[in-house]
C-alpha cells in the first residue's frame, strides 16, 4: 500500500511526510496525477490560501483528476477545504467533491481569530472509519481562520465560536480540518486508520 | 473548548539546549531531539526552539536540525532566532517547522512581518517581544541573546503589539524580561494589559516557577499559552503533573 502525497509546492508537506515515516507507511511525493498511478490512496495537504493552491491543482492536472478519481482521498487543513465547492477566503471555486462553502470563522467570545491550538473532537457519524479507536473528546491541533459549517457531510465536529466541521466525508473523499500529523497519539491513530485501513 | 497550551521553550546554542538567568550564565541542559521527544511524550502542547546565539552574531539557525525535530515529534513547533528574510523563514517552514518567530528583525524591519504573513499566512508568523519597564512604561528590547549588545528600543510594548497585529502577525509571545529565569511568577499585570490590545493568540513567557503561576496567568491574564524553560529542564515541574493539576483547578487543558 502506497499513499500519494500531492505536492503543490505551495504547502509545507514535510510534516505530513515525516508523520507517515513515523507510522512506517510507504508514500510517494507526486506533483502530477501520472506520478500517483501506482498509489492506492491520496493525501492532499495544505497550508496557505485557497486561491493559489487551487491554481496549482488546476495547472498540474490534479483538479481534473481528483474529480474523477475513486481512490480514498484525505484532505488535511486547507486540503480539506479545497474539497468543497467554494471558499470565501479567496472568492474562488474549488474541487466540488463535497457540497458546501468555506466561510470566515467568527470565534466570538471563545477567543482570538484564527482558531489555533488543541480542541476536542465530537463524533457526528458513529461509523466514521477515521475515528476508529479515537475516544470522543480527544484533542487535536487546529490552525485555521476559515471553516466548513456543520452540514450533511460532517463526520466529526469541534466548537470555537460556532460548530466547525472537524472531519468531513462523502464516500471515498474525506478531510480533516485539524493537522493529524501534529496531533500526537490521536492524530497518529487517525492517519493510521487512513493509510492502513479501508477508510 | 480550546485548550490552554503548555509550551516548553528550548534555548538552543551550538546545537545544544541551554538555559540562563536573565539571558546570562547559560548552562547546558541537553540535546535537542532528546528533549523535544521527552516533552512531546510528557504532554507538551507545542515547543519553541530559540537559537539565542543567532541574532547577536548575525548567524542563522541551521535548518538541518529543524528537519530532525520535525521527524522526531508529532506536536507543533516554532523556530525562532536569526530569521531575517523570507528565504530564512521558508527554509524553516519547508523543513517542517509549523511556525517561525521573529523578534529583533521585526523591530529593525517591520515590513518583514507583512511580507511573511502575505507569503506564508498569518498562522505561521509569530512575533516575539522582549519587554520590561523603562522610564515608567513597558518597552521593547532587542538583541537579547548577548548582554554586550542588548540595546533599548524605545518602542512602547503595547503600541508595538497593535502594530505587529495590523501587519499580519498571527501570534504574540510576550517575554517579560524582569521575570525571566527567576521563577517568581509571570508578569500578570503586563500580560493582562497586553491581552487587552492583543486580538491574536497571546503566549506568556518569563517567570514560571510553580504550578500556581500557570493557573494564575491563564485565569488572571487570559493568555492562550504559557511558555517556560527552566522549570521543565530542571524537573522542578513535571508536565503530566502540571496538566492534571491545572485541569483540577478548572483550566481547560489537553490531558
Amino acid at each position: 500500500m502506497t499513499t500519494a502525497i500531492i505536492d503543490t509546492s505551495t504547502a509545507n508537506i514535510a510534516s505530513v511526510r515525516y508523520a507517515l515515516e513515523r507510522l512506517g507507511a510507504r508514500y510517494r511525493l507526486t506533483e502530477t496525477p501520472e506520478e500517483a498511478q501506482e498509489c492506492d490512496r491520496i493525501i492532499l495537504p495544505g497550508v496557505g490560501a485557497a486561491g493559489p493552491a487551487m491554481k496549482r491543482l488546476i495547472a498540474t492536472g490534479w483538479a481534473q483528476a481528483l474529480r474523477k478519481d475513486q481512490r480514498p482521498l484525505l484532505g488535511v487543513c486547507l486540503g480539506m477545504q479545497l474539497l468543497y465547492d467554494y471558499s470565501a477566503e479567496s472568492d474562488c471555486e474549488m474541487l466540488g467533491l463535497i457540497p458546501g462553502r468555506i466561510e470566515r470563522l467568527d470565534p466570538g467570545a471563545d477567543g482570538p481569530w484564527p482558531h489555533m491550538g488543541w480542541n476536542t473532537l465530537t463524533p457526528v457519524k458513529s461509523d466514521e472509519p477515521l475515528l476508529e479507536g479515537v475516544p470522543a473528546g480527544a484533542h487535536v491541533y487546529f490552525v485555521h481562520g476559515f471553516y466548513a459549517p456543520i452540514g450533511a457531510h460532517t463526520a466529526a465536529s469541534t466548537q470555537y465560536g460556532t460548530g466547525i466541521t472537524a472531519i468531513a466525508r462523502k464516500g471515498h473523499v474525506a478531510g480533516c480540518q485539524f493537522h493529524p500529523e501534529r496531533s500526537a497519539k490521536t492524530g497518529a491513530q487517525i492517519l493510521t486508520n487512513f493509510v492502513k485501513g479501508a477508510a | 473548548m480550546l485548550a490552554r497550551r503548555i509550551i516548553p521553550c528550548l534555548d538552543v546554542r551550538d546545537g545544544r539546549v541551554v538555559k540562563g538567568v536573565r539571558f546570562q550564565n547559560h548552562e547546558d541542559v541537553g540535546g535537542i531531539e532528546e528533549l523535544a521527544q521527552r516533552y512531546a511524550h510528557e504532554g507538551a502542547d507545542e515547543l519553541v526552539f530559540y537559537d539565542i546565539s543567532a541574532s547577536p552574531a548575525g548567524r542563522t539557525v541551521e535548518p538541518e536540525w529543524v528537519g530532525r525535530v520535525a521527524k522526531a515529534i508529532d506536536i507543533p513547533f516554532c523556530v525562532a532566532g536569526g530569521i531575517r528574510s523570507l528565504e530564512h523563514a521558508r527554509a524553516r517552514l519547508f523543513g517542517g517547522a509549523d511556525k517561525i518567530s521573529i523578534n529583533t528583525p521585526a523591530l529593525e524591519n517591520p515590513d518583514l512581518i507583512d511580507a511573511m504573513a502575505k507569503e506564508f499566512g498569518s498562522q505561521c508568523v509569530v512575533v516575539g517581544i522582549d519587554s520590561r519597564v523603562i522610564d515608567g512604561d513597558w518597552r521593547c528590547h532587542k538583541n537579547t541573546g548577548d548582554p554586550s549588545r542588548t540595546s533599548t528600543e524605545h518602542r512602547k510594548t503595547l503600541d508595538w503589539i497593535r502594530e505587529v497585529i495590523d501587519r499580519g502577525a498571527g501570534e504574540i509571545v510576550l517575554n517579560c524580561m524582569d521575570q525571566d529565569g527567576v521563577r517568581e511568577g509571570y508578569d500578570i499585570e503586563q500580560l493582562a494589559a497586553a491581552r487587552e490590545v492583543c486580538s491574536v493568540p497571546l503566549i506568556a513567557s518569563g517567570g514560571a516557577g510553580a504550578m500556581e503561576h500557570f493557573r494564575d496567568v491563564f485565569q488572571q491574564a487570559d493568555v492562550d499559552g504559557a511558555l517556560a524553560a527552566s522549570v521543565f529542564h530542571k524537573a522542578v515541574i513535571a508536565i503530566p503533573d502540571l496538566k492534571a493539576w491545572l485541569s483540577d483547578e478548572g483550566v481547560e487543558i489537553r490531558v
